[in-house]
């Protein structure tokens, strides 16, 4: 087991590496010289030579990855072009915001999954088993930020039940997810957030617990002289190290992908910082925000895979 | 390399025949392949399974040769090794007098062609996107002849051993059963006509009825195009009614050889012994009760020392742990000999049962 | 060689014709139980008929797609003729939806079959050699993995910036790690059969071996694969269009409709909602066209 975690720790440091390469070649792909945005109309060309060394910009593209490397090592993510402060502030006080609904919606999403995975997959071809399925299909296929669409035009211009777009009517500063007031504004970002993940969990639970349920410990089970809800529970902990699993990946793909539904509601999380950095063309700022989000997703998928080696009786042993 | 006493049981010359009568089918010298097994934090190789080690034998032209063995004793990896489907790590591939491989011997194109192998698993051993006429027509295509030629080819080849190809031809290997999956197989390895087929657990898998079936094709296949067999089989009534010679195999090594009914009728290794032992025999009130072979065979990654079998044996004695059996020349020994690796047989060797003085092994 | 044929199967009646006998290929017995499967073939025929409205949407557009009009901004469904009301700029939403599934269906399909050649290739490659190639290859891969599909697409397409190009190439970069690993898994499986042993003991060429033996068993699950990719496509494409990273405006596109009708949902609620049914639908024909054919391709026996 340990030598496992320690496999897979050490693992994790080249692909971490090879995020930094992607996301420094970004610069590199981004169209137009850098350089002549700083300049001002009237500079000549030495200026621009001047500055390009400032920048170290006259360096080897190795060299110049391995300086930016380093700063990146110490936190310093450079400075954003439209705001000029450092991306890192930035990037760490949105991140807070896209993480706790991210997590929020990922729970909500888990936990109705698993009960509407058990419902279909006990009752295979029942009516319940069809609407749950049909309700796992749409949220497979619906974009997220038209579903954020429909929810506004819904519940807030029809209904006016939920704010549209936002994070708190007191402003940010006090914003608190335990005042039903600000929690209004959270409520339509994590539904939006939670339906894919809850259509492909519940396809994955639906078909695993399908599965469980044909083997032949459950009749087993049965004939010892449990009941039905006893032999499900045995169903559902056999599936857990899986579930587990899915729930982490998802949740990373949530911090991924809310780059969409954070910009319907202005939800002011990293989704929303790449939305600003893109409609500015701030490559710092997509740079940073890319690097942080992606080595947010691959710890998480690091915890998620010691979390299940711990779980899941199969990998204890090796 | 001369005193070939065995007479080759198919008179007629093949006209591909180079070395002449007495010059075996191949001979295998040094035979060695060793698997790394990685492991740890950065996945180094920590140690080996010495999957085939340091193996020789010879093959007569004509004959059958039986391997047997239990399973994960090297036999299959041997086989692999002979058609150059892995890499081998040290030993020579003598065919039909021409060095393999080698900047002056036959080049590995005319060993596949003399070589073929059919192989065990029915399931995995077709493709099954493939109707099995191409699947048999794929050699001929790939040495050059034409569609057409390929074709005909793969429909006689069908024919022969026992397949309709107007009935199959155009079938896909999961419309077909156990033992008929087989006689494609067979039909496959003859598409590219060559002079020794290696049967790695051809017959295995087949229920017994068939299996005898398959077994009967091969014999007259044999007869009528002047083939040479290696046999592979863990079951060890199938080989002895098939082989002229038999070798047994432990643990990647070669630990007895010599013609078939002197194997079975009076084994000389320990192992041997209590393999032949752990058969069912045809006679109920014959059967043995005990498994005169208990466990598993200890690890190929770290083999006993000395004698490798002297963890199961029952005759073992500190020699046996001290000191590897010699099994003998077997390259210079002519075919009827009845060699074993086992102290027991070689005079002086140290060991109580040995026999005084020298009686020929 | 009396016995040998003994099994009574092998020798037919002389007078059943061989045609008789002759059996389904394996596509004929995929297509034989798709035909039983009507979820699957509706739609099929529903995705056949959204592609036939964009390629001919010139002929069957009501109006001109690009031809705005300021005095019937953002009408209802069913104004005049406006079968599906206007958009901001007064021009007509149902000309506009059948043009902009030429660029959403481009998205959803070009990317796929550009990375399910590229990715395949590489997969095949890495699979069928292993080693140290396979190393290289999968490794690299797996760097891509590091990223959610969604953030490597705005990654990608926000720092080469919009246009259709530019869309392609971003979703044909992202695409191509998963059909590269589903390629690569297929193909080591593959390898490790008896037939390709069996192949190469002719003395065939690699190539030889590859193209008859390993690409035709490695085809099925790639491709199964890369049908539910193409809703996954279609939703990252529109959702880079949403951001202002695809076409450029005065094109038509069912992602950039719904970003700019997104500032209308006040004035016209239904209307801004139009465009993302077609998306939605088209997405959930193929999530379900694709699921149907997984279904049709999994049983080989």
């Amino acid at each position: 087991m340990w030598l496992y975690a320690g496999r897979r720790i050490v693992l994790t440091i080249p692909i971490l590496l090879g995020v930094t390469i992607i996301c420094f070649a970004l610069v590199q792909i981004a169209p137009g010289d850098p350089i002549q945005n700083l300049l001002s109309p009237t500079a000549t060309a030495q200026d621009a030579a001047r500055l390009r060394a400032a920048y170290g910009l006259d360096q080897p593209l190795m060299v110049q990855y391995f300086i930016w490397l380093g700063k990146v090592c110490v936190g310093n993510l450079g400075m954003s072009i439209s705001d000029n402060v450092p991306v890192a502030g930035e990037v760490l006080h949105a991140f807070v915001n896209t993480i706790v609904i991210a997590l929020i919606s990922v729970v909500l999403a888990f936990v109705v999954s698993m009960i509407f995975g058990v419902i279909a997959a006990y009752r295979t071809g029942s009516l319940a088993d069809r609407l749950i399925t049909a309700v796992a299909v749409f949220g497979i296929s619906v974009p997220p930020f038209w579903l954020g669409v429909i929810l506004v035009i819904f519940f807030a211009v029809d209904l006016s039940w939920l704010p549209a777009t936002g994070m708190g009517a007191s402003g940010s500063e006090t914003f608190s997810y335990f005042r039903w007031a600000d929690f209004k504004f959270a409520i339509m970002p994590i539904i939006a957030l939670a339906l894919p993940p809850l259509g492909i969990m519940t396809r994955t639970t639906r078909s695993s617990i399908a599965e469980i349920l044909n083997q032949d410990f459950i009749q087993t089970l049965r004939a010892k002289g449990l009941s039905e809800a006893q032999v499900i529970v045995h169903a559902v902990v056999n599936i857990m190290p899986q579930a587990v699993a899915m729930l982490g990946l998802q949740l990373g793909y949530l911090i991924g992908g809310s780059v969409l539904v954070e910009t319907v509601f202005t939800w002011p999380g990293t989704g929303y910082l790449l939305n600003k950095a893109v409609l500015t063309r701030d490559i710092p700022l997509l740079q940073g925000t890319i690097l942080v989000l992606a080595t947010a997703f691959v710890l998480i998928n690091l915890v998620v895979d010691l979390a299940q080696s711990l779980i899941d009786p199969r990998l204890k042993r090796s | 390399m001369t005193d070939h006493m065995m007479t080759p049981r198919t008179a007629p010359v093949d006209p591909r025949d180079r070395g002449g009568p007495a010059q075996p089918m191949l001979i295998v010298d040094g035979m060695k392949k060793y698997f790394p097994i990685r492991a740890g934090v950065f996945n180094r190789k920590v140690a080996e399974v010495k999957a085939v080690d340091d193996v020789s034998f010879y093959v007569v032209k004509g004959e059958t040769l039986g391997i047997v063995g239990e399973s994960g004793c090297g036999k299959s990896t041997l086989a692999r090794l002979l058609m150059h489907l892995i890499e081998k790590d040290a030993g020579e591939l003598i065919l039909d007098g021409d060095l393999v491989g080698g900047s002056t011997g036959v080049l590995l194109d005319g060993l596949r062609r003399a070589l073929q192998m059919v192989f065990q698993d029915s399931s995995s051993s077709l493709n099954p996107r493939l109707p099995i006429e191409q699947s048999v027509a794929y050699g001929p295509k790939v040495q050059g002849a034409s569609g057409k030629s390929a074709k005909a080819q793969a429909r006689s080849l069908m024919e022969k051993v026992g397949l309709n190809p107007n009935l199959f031809g155009q079938r896909y290997p999961h419309e077909l059963s156990g033992g008929q999956k087989q006689r494609v197989n067979i039909a496959r390895a003859l598409a590219l006509a060559p002079r020794l087929l290696i049967l790695d657990e051809a017959v295995s898998a087949l229920d017994k009825s068939v299996e005898a079936q398959v077994l009967n094709l091969l014999g007259d296949i044999k007869k009528q195009l002047n083939l040479t067999y290696i046999f592979i089989s863990h079951d060890l009534h199938v080989v002895r009614y098939i082989s002229d010679r038999v070798m047994v195999m432990y643990l990647g090594q070669l630990v007895e050889i010599g013609p078939a009914d002197q194997i079975y009728e009076a084994p000389k290794h320990p192992y041997t012994q209590a393999l032949l032992a752990c058969r069912l025999s045809m006679d109920p009130e014959a059967r043995v009760d005990a498994a005169p072979l208990a466990g598993d065979p200890p690890s190929p990654v770290s083999p006993p020392s000395g004698c490798r079998f002297h963890t199961r044996c029952a005759f073992v004695e500190d020699v046996c742990k001290a000191k590897t059996p010699k099994l003998g020349d077997v390259l210079k020994l002519s075919a009827d000999k009845h060699l074993a690796a086992c102290h027991m047989v070689h005079p002086d060797s140290g060991h109580s049962r040995a026999p005084a003085h020298a009686t020929a092994a | 060689m009396t016995d040998a044929v003994a099994d009574s199967s092998l020798r037919p009646p002389a007078s059943r014709p061989a045609s008789a006998v002759r059996v389904r290929s394996y596509w004929g017995s995929v297509w034989h139980r798709l035909r039983y499967d009507y979820v699957t073939l509706f739609c099929l025929v529903l995705i056949i008929a959204i592609v036939l409205t964009a390629v001919f949407a010139p002929l069957i557009s009501p109006m001109d797609p690009y031809k705005s009009s300021m005095a019937h901004r953002l009408r209802p469904i069913g104004y005049h003729n406006y079968l599906l009301g206007t958009d901001e700029q007064g021009r007509d939403i149902l000309s506009r939806m059948l043009y902009g599934g030429r660029v959403s269906l481009t998205m959803g399909i070009l990317p796929v079959a550009l990375a399910t050649i590229i990715g395949g290739l590489f997969g095949v490659v890495a699979g069928y050699f292993g080693g140290k190639v396979n190393m290289l290859i999968m490794r690299t891969m797996d760097v891509f993995f590091a990223f959610p599909s969604v953030l490597l697409a705005v990654a990608i397409s926000g720092s080469l910036g919009g246009g259709i190009t530019n869309q392609l190439l971003t979703l044909t970069v992202v695409l191509i790690p998963p059909l590269c690993r589903v390629a690569e898994t297929a193909t080591s499986q593959v390898r490790t059969m008896d037939f390709v042993d069996a192949a190469r003991s002719t003395g065939a060429s690699t190539l030889s071996i590859l193209f008859t033996h390993v690409l035709i068993n490695v085809m099925s699950p790639v491709l199964v694969y890369a049908s539910t990719l193409v809703s996954v496509s279609i939703i990252l494409a529109s959702g880079l269009s949403f951001l202002g990273l695809g076409v450029s405006p005065p094109t038509a596109d069912w992602g950039l409709m719904l970003s700019t009708l997104r500032q209308s949902i006040y004035v016209q609620p239904i209307v801004s909602a139009i465009p993302g049914v077609a998306i939605l639908i088209t997405s959930i024909a193929f999530n379900l066209l694709s699921d149907g054919l997984r279904q049709a391709m999994d049983v080989r026996a």
